[in-house]
């Protein structure tokens, strides 16, 4: 178990190296910031390098390490030009790992605290939607595999088909048209598409402004999760031990819900730990439609303007998330089923 | 593989059994999945649809102008409506159709590519080379695919050229986001073929293939690929439906396909700020569309793996 979790972790570390290198190249190439300063009016050489500066972006190897290698006057220019990035990398990096992610180049706040203001309403939205999509998939995926074939279980699935395949945006827009544009028209209570300004501590505010979105994401993923609960109940209600179960003369209740129910939520542990990170960084979609002020909506934000330090601290964070939640989602299911030996 | 089962002496009374081939085991068994049947037929109704639409509506149409007749609802002469600036939705989406199947195909080929070459190579050759791909594979996994899909357009979106092809001439941003989803989208499937080419290459066949002296590449393209290529056709079904629900987001997201040029996801992002005006067709119509399309691949596809390879049946991929 130890040898496992060790090794586990070096491999996680290896992979997070990638994974930031990835980022760093990925956000880098896509936003040059200095793209924003191009047709200013008013800003001469002399200002744009101090930006650049300022921003770290002209960071190259000293020259005075380069005058010691054994090449030639031109390749050590070129070794100078081109060591920019490397340099850049290893120094965002070093203050990475020690908590620092740089300041926004548009707002000038530190990108630590702007995630940190953004995470709880995501946690918040986040929390509602998986509560709801939980209840609602279990209690779906219970009655349609209980009903095997019947004309409930086949509207179920089929329904569940069907929302698989949908676009988030499809639902989105679809609930903003009906809930809150049609019903406004209609003269009955509406409720907000997100576009005023609201404040979030007010609990009435923040239910009116929560039901949009998290019936949007609660329809998405019950779709998805419905199917799978059905399929693994199915699954273990054919096992040898809950027909023993009903041959003890057991009620089908307690049968279904103490015995079967528990080995077939084993599985839907480990699916709902591994999409947990991934609402971490928000439902982008949802948040931009809804103007929802959450992390998503953060990153689209800022990735729209070409702004590299907040676009890469959200990715690291929410790629970290990722890779810590794929381990304890291991374990955990191996502390919950004794079958399963780690090796 | 018939000439095989025609060469194997059988007796000559009518009752004999003919062994099956694989092909016709396949057939077989997805010609009884019902619903795998009509999502086939959907698929087919839908192209049909879109080449003879586009046979009878001139391209011109989609991108016309009109704006007199903006955000009119459907019409007789406007069938599904019209959108801000007065194009007509119908002959939109019968040209964006072209583009958004279009996309979804050439990027699915592209992860495909991708996947095999990285999910074989890390398998074939093991040690470092599996270790380093493999970490890479995860790395990209961990990274959830819209952000990857945003910052990746966003960069390649930078400058963008219209491009000639087939006598039409699209906006740029059709090449980038075919690219920019394909290299987004071949984890998983090099993930399993990485498994299977890791149990194929014990086989006793492999050994005596690099008996007989052939080469690293004929042992993996002629003797290992084929034999994964089930995994790999069921994954491009489903990896197509994935594809044109990627298109689709990051048009809607106006990362993707650039108007003029039409693609469904692209008729949906004005849709976005006008539905508060109660402009339901702008919405309604293309989202059915994908809806639509999405649905019959992912029943073909789900037909498809029960039919080609019942042992992966209850993945999700």
């Amino acid at each position: 178990m130890w040898s496992y979790l060790f090794r586990r972790i070096i491999q996680a570390l290896f992979t997070l190296l990638i994974i930031t290198m990835l980022c760093w190249v990925l956000t880098r190439l896509s936003a040059d910031p200095m793209s924003q300063y191009a047709n200013k009016q008013g800003l001469t050489q002399a200002d744009k390098d101090r930006i650049r500066h300022e921003l770290g972006l002209d960071r190259t190897i000293p020259a005075e390490w380069v005058q010691w290698m054994p090449v030639s006057d031109l390749t050590k220019q070129k070794i100078i030009e081109a060591s920019g990035w490397p340099i850049q990398y290893a120094s965002w990096l070093g203050l990475a790992l020690q908590g620092q992610l740089g300041y926004s180049f548009f707002s000038r706040q530190p990108v630590l605290g702007m995630i940190a203001q953004r995470l709880p309403l995501t946690l918040t939205l986040m929390a509602a939607a998986e509560f709801f999509t939980i209840i609602i998939s279990v209690g779906l995926g219970i009655i349609s595999a209980v009903k095997k074939y019947s004309w409930v279980d086949n509207l179920i699935t089929s329904l569940s088909f069907v929302g698989f395949s949908m676009p988030i945006f499809f639902i989105a827009l679809g609930l903003m048209l009906i809930f809150a544009v049609q019903f406004k028209a209609w003269g009955l209570p509406y409720l907000p598409t997100g576009a005023d300004i609201w404040d979030p501590l007010n609990p009435y505010e923040l239910a009116r402004h929560l039901a949009l979105p998290v019936a949007c994401l609660v329809i998405i993923q019950t779709a998805g999760y419905a199917r799978f609960i059905r399929s693994s109940l199915l699954e273990v209600l054919n096992l040898d031990y809950v027909r023993t179960a009903r041959a003890k003369g057991l009620t089908e209740r307690a049968v279904l819900f103490k015995h079967a129910l528990r080995n077939a939520a084993l599985p839907f542990v480990t699916i709902v730990g591994l999409d947990i990170p991934y609402l971490l960084g928000g439902a982008l979609v949802t948040e931009s439609v809804y103007a929802w002020p959450g992390m998503g909506r953060l990153f689209w934000e800022y990735a729209q303007r070409g702004d590299f330090p907040v676009v890469l601290g959200v990715l690291l964070l929410v790629s970290i998330a990722v890779v810590v939640f794929t381990i304890i989602t291991d374990l955990v299911y191996t502390l919950v089923d004794p079958r399963i030996r780690l090796s | 593989m018939t000439t095989q089962t025609s060469s194997i002496p059988t007796l000559n009374t009518k009752s004999a059994i003919q062994p099956l081939t694989y092909q016709q085991l396949v057939w077989r068994r997805f010609r009884h999945h019902r619903i795998a049947m009509w999502g086939g037929v959907g698929i087919l109704l839908l192209f049909s649809f879109i080449l003879v639409g586009s046979i009878f509506i001139p391209e011109t149409k989609a991108n016309e102008v009109d704006l007199r007749s903006r955000l009119k609802g459907p019409t007789l002469e406007h069938l599904m409506g019209t959108d801000s600036t007065g194009r007509d939705i119908f002959s939109r989406i019968i040209y964006g159709g072209q583009i958004s199947l279009m996309v979804g195909v050439l990027a699915v080929g592209l992860s495909v590519t991708l996947g095999t070459l990285i999910g074989g190579i890390a398998a074939y050759f093991g040690g470092w080379v599996d270790i380093v791909l493999m970490r890479f594979t995860e790395a990209m996994l961990s990274i959830p695919s819209l952000f990857l899909l945003i910052v990746l357009g966003k960069f390649m979106g930078r400058d963008i050229q219209t491009i000639n092809f087939l006598g039409r001439s699209f906006s740029g941003s059709v090449g980038i986001v075919i690219v920019v989803i394909g290299i987004t989208s071949w984890m998983y499937l090099a993930r399993i073929v990485r498994a299977n080419v890791l149990s194929l290459k014990e086989m006793d066949y492999i050994a005596s293939a690099r008996a007989l002296g052939a080469s690293n590449s004929r042992i993996f393209f002629s003797h290992l690929i084929p034999n994964t290529l089930s995994a790999i056709i069921v994954s491009a079904t489903l990896g197509l439906a994935g594809s044109i629900l990627s298109e689709a987001y990051v048009s809607f997201l106006g990362l993707g396909v650039q108007p003029p040029t039409a693609s469904w996801g692209n008729i949906l992002t004005s849709a976005q700020s006008f539905i508060q005006r109660g402009s339901w067709w702008m919405w309604v119509f293309p989202s059915a569309f994908i809806i639509f399309t999405i649905l019959c691949i992912n029943l073909l596809g789900d037909g498809l793996r029960d039919a080609m390879d019942p042992r992966l049946s209850n993945k999700k991929g």
